[in-house]
């Protein structure tokens, strides 16, 4: 540590070559605990981004009000859309509850029936989630269009992208 | 060493010629993303980002791997050398990583609906950045050599326990972002370009990471070798430059 007293340090016992050896064994020590502690420490359970609908239920009571992020699958024929009104609601599932969503905004190009999404909001005491952000969630699947896509069908993709 | 100079002034370093390669590879994995493979079926044209995206995200993982290599190579030796290459290598691993959030970004906003979220692998991947850029600062910030080896590897050391964590986020928590993709659920047509862009990032940081440490290098060796008489050498070195350099 002292820099201007190098020379002497042998003296000691503990050359610099040694102390720095030491700090490399001691920073992979804390490295590798930090690590271990985040993969094998169950964080899991503090570290929700998104609750499912199962577990705002579970909640009961307390999950009213709070601003909270619900994460599910958009219900098959659950969508109900008016544009000119601004006005999306449809159903949030997790294959056991349900829960009725009503979002303002245009939704983003992704959305549709059958994905996941995750909104922003908060449950209301008539049981419906009020969110006013609604975010799609694209899964790890990328794949090619069956057939060819054609120039406008790919402009229709991209019209929706404008709107936002 | 002492064909140092000249060794710089070659036309045909390694890290030049990995730079070369690294943007041939990305003009044609590019070309073929852009113009070859097909649009995303779900996504579009905005999945082209996969090219880029992708690809920068494998590299800065490996270009901070090296960082950690040459951090524990420093503090081993207290070489100079490892300790140049330590601090050039954070640097390229803090661009990637940079390039990766603002890439990320624009292709969230329209897929996601949002530029941003505090979902857990954006929140670890920008931690880690923070983390690397402190890296960076400590080593302006100390300027005893012997220290800033010390402090600026042990930090990357440290820094770098975020790394993995980053990784496998998508697996210990719940995300928006996507779990990891595979050549399972990435359609064949997309697999090439995405590999031959990968390549080039790789190709690239290194070429990065070496004109870096080419420039730091002798600096940091300097520094290194020099405690007793800090005043004496800079005279040295002007003399020595002034022929070579000024004419």
């Amino acid at each position: 540590m002292s820099a201007p007293q190098a020379p002497v340090a042998p003296a000691r016992g503990i050359t610099p070559a040694l102390q720095r050896r030491l700090f490399l064994v001691g920073a992979l020590l804390v490295a590798g605990g930090a690590l271990s502690a985040v993969a094998f420490g169950d964080l899991g359970e503090s570290l929700v981004y998104f609750w499912d609908p199962t577990q705002m239920a579970a909640a009961g009571e307390d999950a009213v009000g709070a601003t909270i992020r619900l994460g599910g699958v958009v219900k098959a024929g659950s969508v109900e859309w008016q544009q000119d009104r601004g006005s999306l609601k449809f159903i949030v599932s997790d294959g056991k509850t349900e829960v009725a969503v009503e979002a303002t905004g245009a939704p983003p190009q992704m959305f549709r029936e059958g994905i996941g999404v995750v909104v922003e909001g908060t449950l209301t005491q008539s049981g419906v989630f009020a969110s006013d952000r609604l975010m799609v969630k694209h899964s790890n699947e990328y794949k090619a269009p069956e057939g060819d896509m054609s120039a406008d069908e790919r402009k229709e993709l991209y019209s929706t992208v404008e709107g936002l | 060493m002492g064909s140092e100079g000249a060794a710089a002034d070659r036309l045909l370093s390694w890290d030049r010629v990995s730079l070369v390669i690294g943007l041939l590879l990305l003009i044609v994995g590019h070309y073929q993303g852009l113009f070859v493979a097909p649009a995303e079926a779900m996504m579009g044209d905005v999945g082209r980002i996969l090219y880029v995206h992708v690809p920068t995200a494998w590299a800065c993982m490996l270009v901070y791997t090296a960082c950690f290599v040459f951090a524990g190579l420093a503090l081993w030796s207290g070489k100079g050398k490892w300790d140049a290459a330590m601090e050039a290598s954070a640097e390229v691993g803090v661009l990637y990583n940079a390039l990766l959030l603002i890439q990320g970004s624009l292709w969230a906003r329209p897929t996601w609906g949002v530029f941003w979220t505090w979902d857990p692998r954006l929140t670890t991947s920008a931690i880690v950045l923070v983390l690397f850029v402190g890296v960076l600062v400590l080593r302006r910030v100390i300027t005893e050599p012997e220290r800033r080896l010390n402090l600026g590897s042990i930090a990357a050391v440290l820094a770098y326990a975020g790394v993995p964590i980053v990784y496998f986020s998508v697996k210990w928590w719940r995300t928006l972002h996507q779990p990891f993709s595979s050549p399972a659920t990435v359609s064949d047509s997309f697999i090439t370009p995405l590999r031959l862009a990968a390549f080039g990032m790789i190709f690239l940081g290194i070429g990065l990471i070496g004109l870096r440490w080419r420039a730091l290098r002798r600096e940091v060796e300097r520094e290194l070798s020099a405690p007793a008489l800090p005043a004496a050498l800079p005279t040295l070195e002007l003399g020595q430059r002034g022929p070579g350099g000024a004419a």
